[in-house]
C-alpha cells in the first residue's frame, strides 16, 4: 500500500513536472534547426557581430526608452523593472503567455501595450511602430541564449490547440499549411533559398529583403502573402496562437534575437 | 538617425585603427512606388565624411546602389589622442554628427 502511494506521488510528480501535455513533435528534438542554419555565411556572420548586426540599432533605442518616463503616471519600465539587464533575462523566451490577470494571451508586444496601459497611463504603442519594435527587440536580446520554453497547459491550452489547428489547416488560394513547407519539405529549395523549419526564436529580427527590422507577426503575414491567403490584420489572435505554437515547436532552440534573415 | 560608432578605446602609437559606422537610414533609392503608385523620392545619405582632430581622413559619396543603414569600415593610424568627428548628410538636407574619443598611449 505504502509502494503504491508513494509510486503513485512520483508518478504525479512525473506529470507535473513533464514540460507539457505528452504531445507529439512535428520534428524531432534532435532535428531541430534555427533559421539560422539556413543562412549562409555572410548573414550568419554579420547576426553574430553585436556592432554590425542592424538590429541592434534597434537594441539601442529600445535600451533608451526603457528608462524614458511616459503617460500619465510619468513612470517608465524601469520604474518597476529596473535593470532589464537582470530582470528581463530569460522572459522573451517564455513568450507567447496567459496573463493571469486579464487570461489573455499575450505576445512580447502585447505585454508592453498592457504594462503601458496599466502601469503607466500612457497609449498603446501601435504595433510594428519603431518605438515597439525598439522595445520588444531589447527585451528579447535580454534572453539570447535561452531555450524557447511556454506554458501550454492550463489556460493557454485552448490557445495552443487552435494555433495547432492553424498551423496544420490548409490556406489560401495555393491551398498550403505551414507544415507542407517546414514540416514536410525544410532543407529543400523553393526558388533559390533553402526552405527552413520556421522557428520564432530569432524574431524581431532584421529582414534583408525589408531592410528593417520586423516582428514575428509581419513575418507570418509575408507568409500567408505568399501563399496567397488572406492577411489577418496585426494583433488578430489567430496570430498569437499560432505564435505560441510555434514557440512550443522550437522548444529548446536558443533565443538569437535580434537576429537577421533574407 | 540613430548611429553607433566602434573604435578601439586605447590604442598605441603608429598603431592601425579600425573604425566602424552603422547609420539608421531608410536609403530610399527613388526607385520605388508606394502602394497607390506614386513614385517615392529618393532620399539617401549622400556624403559621410570623418575627421580626427579637424583633419578629414575619411569621406564617402554614397548613392542608391547603397542599402539601408548603411554599414562602414575603414582604417586609419593612431597618431595623437583627441577626437573622431563623423558628419553626414541626406538628400533632404538631414545632417548627423556624432564624435567619439581616441586615446592614444605610445
Amino acid at each position: 500500500m505504502r509502494r503504491g502511494s508513494a509510486a503513485a506521488c512520483l508518478l504525479a510528480a512525473a506529470l507535473a513536472w513533464s514540460p507539457a501535455p505528452a504531445q507529439e513533435r512535428g520534428i524531432a528534438l534532435e532535428k531541430l534547426r534555427s533559421g539560422s542554419a539556413f543562412l549562409g555565411a555572410d548573414l550568419r556572420a554579420l547576426q553574430a557581430d553585436d556592432f554590425a548586426n542592424p538590429g541592434m540599432l534597434w537594441v539601442e533605442r529600445g535600451e533608451k526608452l526603457w528608462s524614458q518616463p511616459a503617460g500619465k503616471n510619468a513612470r517608465s519600465c524601469a520604474s518597476c523593472h529596473q535593470d532589464a539587464e537582470a530582470s528581463m533575462r530569460g522572459v522573451a523566451a517564455r513568450y507567447p503567455k496567459v496573463d493571469p490577470a486579464s487570461g489573455k494571451l499575450l505576445d512580447l508586444e502585447g505585454r508592453i501595450n498592457l504594462c503601458r496601459a496599466e502601469r503607466m497611463g500612457a497609449e498603446a504603442l501601435r504595433r510594428e511602430s519603431e518605438e515597439l519594435l525598439a522595445l520588444s527587440a531589447y527585451l528579447a536580446r535580454q534572453s539570447r541564449g535561452e531555450p524557447i520554453r511556454v506554458e501550454i497547459g492550463g489556460a493557454a491550452q485552448s490557445h495552443f490547440e487552435s494555433g495547432r489547428a492553424f498551423y496544420y489547416r490548409r490556406h489560401g488560394q495555393l491551398n498550403l499549411s505551414c507544415a507542407h513547407c517546414h514540416e514536410q519539405n525544410w532543407g529543400k529549395r523553393l526558388y533559390a533559398e533553402t526552405i527552413t523549419q520556421g522557428h520564432p526564436n530569432a524574431w524581431p529580427a532584421y529582414r534583408m529583403e525589408w531592410q528593417t527590422l520586423g516582428s514575428l507577426e509581419r513575418r507570418l503575414r509575408a507568409c500567408l502573402s505568399g501563399i496567397r491567403a488572406e492577411m489577418l490584420p496585426y494583433g488578430a489572435s489567430q496570430y498569437l496562437d499560432l505564435e505560441l505554437f510555434l514557440a512550443w515547436r522550437a522548444q529548446g532552440l536558443p533565443v538569437e534575437a535580434p537576429g537577421v534573415r533574407r | 538617425m540613430t548611429a553607433r560608432i566602434q573604435v578601439p578605446r586605447e590604442t598605441k602609437l603608429g598603431e592601425l585603427v579600425e573604425i566602424r559606422i552603422v547609420i539608421q537610414h531608410p536609403m530610399e533609392t527613388g526607385y520605388r512606388h508606394d502602394d497607390v503608385g506614386h513614385p517615392i523620392k529618393r532620399n539617401v545619405i549622400n556624403a559621410l565624411s570623418c575627421r580626427y582632430n579637424g583633419e578629414e581622413i575619411f569621406r564617402a559619396d554614397l548613392s542608391s546602389g547603397i542599402a539601408a543603414n548603411p554599414y562602414l569600415q575603414f582604417y586609419t593610424v593612431a597618431r595623437e589622442s583627441g577626437e573622431l568627428e563623423f558628419s553626414w548628410i541626406d538628400d533632404e538636407g538631414k545632417e548627423g554628427l556624432e564624435r567619439q574619443a581616441v586615446v592614444v598611449k605610445s
